[in-house]
């Protein structure tokens, strides 16, 4: 198995090769140029030129793609011309601030979740089952900013139990209790609107899973034995009726550095999303091609943790 | 009851829902299993064979099905009890083995779990000892190395051996009744009759009472003391194995034993039997069931209202229909031979 794992890896390589060329040769095509924040109508034609020189603009694109990609595979993005640093350190700290924020709202969207999927499919067709479903389709319905501004506005405006932007209160030292607290106070709302929001996936495919895994044989075959109906339910179908979400775990995991545009944007909370939308904008193209190389690279590796995860909980799935 | 009636089946009728209306699959089937018999059950495949050997020990789902009638065992009708009630008699009185043992074995659950399990609640052996009875019970099915097949996973094993599984399952707290629905349709030929013997052998070793369902009649003749014929919810012939063999009276039954048309003397017409079961929902439920499948028979010669006739001691059939009914009976040397009413 490590041997495949290896190898899907060094796979990968060849993979981030054709991304990486195709996101140069795209960023090439956008209009605008790097000084867009540096000049004004006043500057020199001349001093745009010079400029252009000493960045390297004037050589063939393959010359200017190999110093591009020799820098960025030692981890070096360039300059963001927005923000006036390193894009590196950049991303990282925005990563950061999303895994958090993510990472709670996954928590809570499987807490409310899996229970609710697992409880609607269970008594399918009950009172419950059909309040369930009303939820989630309730859910579905509203749109990511509507929620989104709703919650803003009634607990960050009106009963001010949350901040309304920012990832952490100014006031607060860096590595200081306070500091922490505070960032994880930030993140509250965001994640519970994130959650909520994305439950709707989940509790419906589980559900339909439970449903049908109630009628498999080997379900049967559990109940014949006479074993409590919370075993079969326990040992028997939610064991399998999860698998597929586990089957997608590895996306969900590596899409915990990912971000939600909508979200990000609308409680302006400093995250991947948010600086992917802004650096699109501004045609901080630095930033964007690091950016996307980065969900090229998740993404690849989402695939390939989904694949070990499956081959963990299902013994029918081997990494060959 | 008497003593050596294991179970006693009384008008049983199990209905199921399709659109708001219930469909009776079982439509009043009365049966009796004697200890250490083997009652075969027979039928085509939509007969309700199925739907009557899980409705014994309750596994239907209960929004869906109506139960009426009574299945009588020690004393108590499994038609009335509760999931819970009936959980104290699956497994540990009764048990069963399924048509397809690949699917009818949980996935994700290694082999050894899935013998133990039914030990857990129905024995108060420690885990130590429920390893032990493990592994005997596989070496019991005929499994060379239990230590390795009790750690595998069901799609590791081949048919025979998940089959064996189940067997061994099926026999682990030593149940008064197995009930076996196709054990072997979905086998290879060359293991069917390993696995029939492997159960017939349990049943010597145990003394259970087995109701086998098949629709293999070659099965029937080998191990079977009494046969029931099932056609569309009903039982409409019943004898003991030889006796049915050798004086098929029902149409049905003479059909599934020799599917060889004849030439009616009076038309000069073929007269096959032909068609399929039909649905649940378009089953002819007036008079005799089987009167759509032999249209050459005059009206008159059905009940209107069929019942059970016993023709001779332990030998019932189902309306008076087969007095009219001829069929050839193939000789071993190939000729043929009018089937003696
Ligand atoms: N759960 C169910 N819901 C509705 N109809 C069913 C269900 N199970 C079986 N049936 C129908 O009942 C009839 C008898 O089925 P079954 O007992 O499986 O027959 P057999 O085992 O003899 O092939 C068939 O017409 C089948 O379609
Ligand atoms: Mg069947």
């Amino acid at each position: 198995m490590w041997k495949t794992i290896v190898r899907r890896f060094l796979l990968m390589i060849p993979q981030l090769f054709v991304l990486s060329i195709l996101i140069f040769i795209l960023a090439k095509f956008m209009p605008g140029d790097p000084f867009t924040g540096l000049i004004t109508p006043e500057t020199d034609p001349s001093r745009i030129e010079e400029l252009t020189e000493k960045a390297g603009l004037n050589d063939p694109w393959h010359i200017q793609y190999v110093r591009w990609i020799a820098r960025a595979v030692q981890g070096d993005f360039g300059m963001s011309y927005t923000f006036k640093r390193d894009v590196a350190s950049l991303i990282g700290e925005r990563a950061l601030n999303t895994f958090w924020l993510s990472f709670l709202s996954v928590i809570l969207l499987y807490a409310i979740a899996i229970p609710l999927g697992i409880l609607a499919g269970r008594y399918h067709n009950s009172r419950l089952d059909k309040t369930v479903i009303f939820y989630s389709f309730f859910t579905y319905a509203i749109p990511t900013f509507v929620l989104s501004l709703v919650f803003l506005y009634i607990f960050g405006y009106k009963l001010e139990w949350f901040p309304t932007s920012g990832s952490v209160d100014i006031k607060y030292e860096p590595g200081t209790l306070g500091y922490i607290w505070s960032k994880g106070y930030h993140i509250i709302l965001p994640a519970i609107t994130y959650a909520i929001l994305g439950t709707t996936g989940v509790i419906q495919y589980l559900r339909s899973e439970i449903i049908d895994t109630k009628a498999m044989d080997f379900v049967r075959t559990a109940r014949s034995k006479g074993i409590p109906t919370r075993k079969v339910y326990s040992k028997h179908i939610i064991r399998n009726s999860l698998l597929p979400i586990a089957a997608f775990l590895g996306f969900t995991i590596t899409g915990l550095l990912g971000g939600s545009i909508f979200i990000e944007t609308i409680f302006g909370y400093p995250g991947m999303g948010q600086l992917f939308v802004s650096s699109i904008s501004s045609r901080d193209y630095s930033v964007i091609t690091a950016l996307v190389m980065l969900y090229g690279f998740l993404t690849l590796l989402g695939s390939l943790l989904s694949d070990i995860i499956m081959s963990i909980v299902d013994p029918r799935i081997r990494i060959e | 009851m008497e003593t050596d009636v294991l179970l006693r089946i009384k008008d049983l009728h199990i209905g199921f829902r399709i659109n708001e209306s219930f469909y009776n699959a079982v439509d009043g089937v009365s049966l009796t299993l004697r200890k250490n018999e083997i009652l075969a059950i027979v039928g085509e495949s939509g007969c309700g064979k199925s739907t009557l050997a899980t409705s014994i020990i309750g596994l239907f789902d209960r929004s869906n099905t109506r139960i009426q009638g009574e299945i009588l065992f020690k004393n108590k009708n499994l038609a009335t009890l509760t999931e819970d009630q009936l959980n104290d008699i699956r497994g540990l009185d009764i048990s069963m083995i399924f048509q397809d043992p690949l699917s009818a074995l949980n996935p994700l659950m290694r082999i050894g779990e899935q013998i133990e399990e039914g030990l857990i609640y129905h024995t108060k052996f420690s885990s130590h000892d429920r390893k032990r009875k493990v592994l005997e019970l596989l070496k019991q099915v005929g499994i060379q190395n239990p230590n390795r097949v009790s750690r595998q996973f069901p799609h590791q094993l081949s048919g025979g051996m998940r089959q064996r599984v189940m067997i061994a399952i099926a026999i682990s707290c030593k149940p008064k009744i197995i009930i076996a629905d196709e054990p072997t349709t979905a086998l290879d030929v060359t293991i069917q009759a390993q696995i029939l013997d492997l159960l017939v052998e349990m049943q010597q070793e145990t003394g259970a009472g087995i109701i086998l369902i098949t629709h293999d009649l070659g099965i029937v003749a080998e191990v079977a003391n009494r046969v029931a014929v099932m056609y569309a919810g009903e039982i409409i012939e019943e004898a003991p194995v030889k006796e049915l063999f050798l004086y098929p009276k029902h149409p049905y039954t003479r059909s599934l034993l020799h599917s060889i048309p004849q030439m009616n003397s009076y038309t000069n017409r073929l007269n096959a039997i032909e068609g399929m079961v039909p649905s649940l929902k378009y089953l002819p439920r007036l008079g005799c069931r089987f009167s759509s499948r032999i249209p050459w028979i005059r009206k008159e010669a059905h009940e209107k209202r069929p019942a059970l006739h016993e023709i001779s001691p332990g030998h019932f059939v189902r309306c008076t229909c087969w007095k009219e009914f001829h069929f050839n009976k193939v000789k071993g040397d190939g000729t043929y031979e009018l089937y003696a009413n």
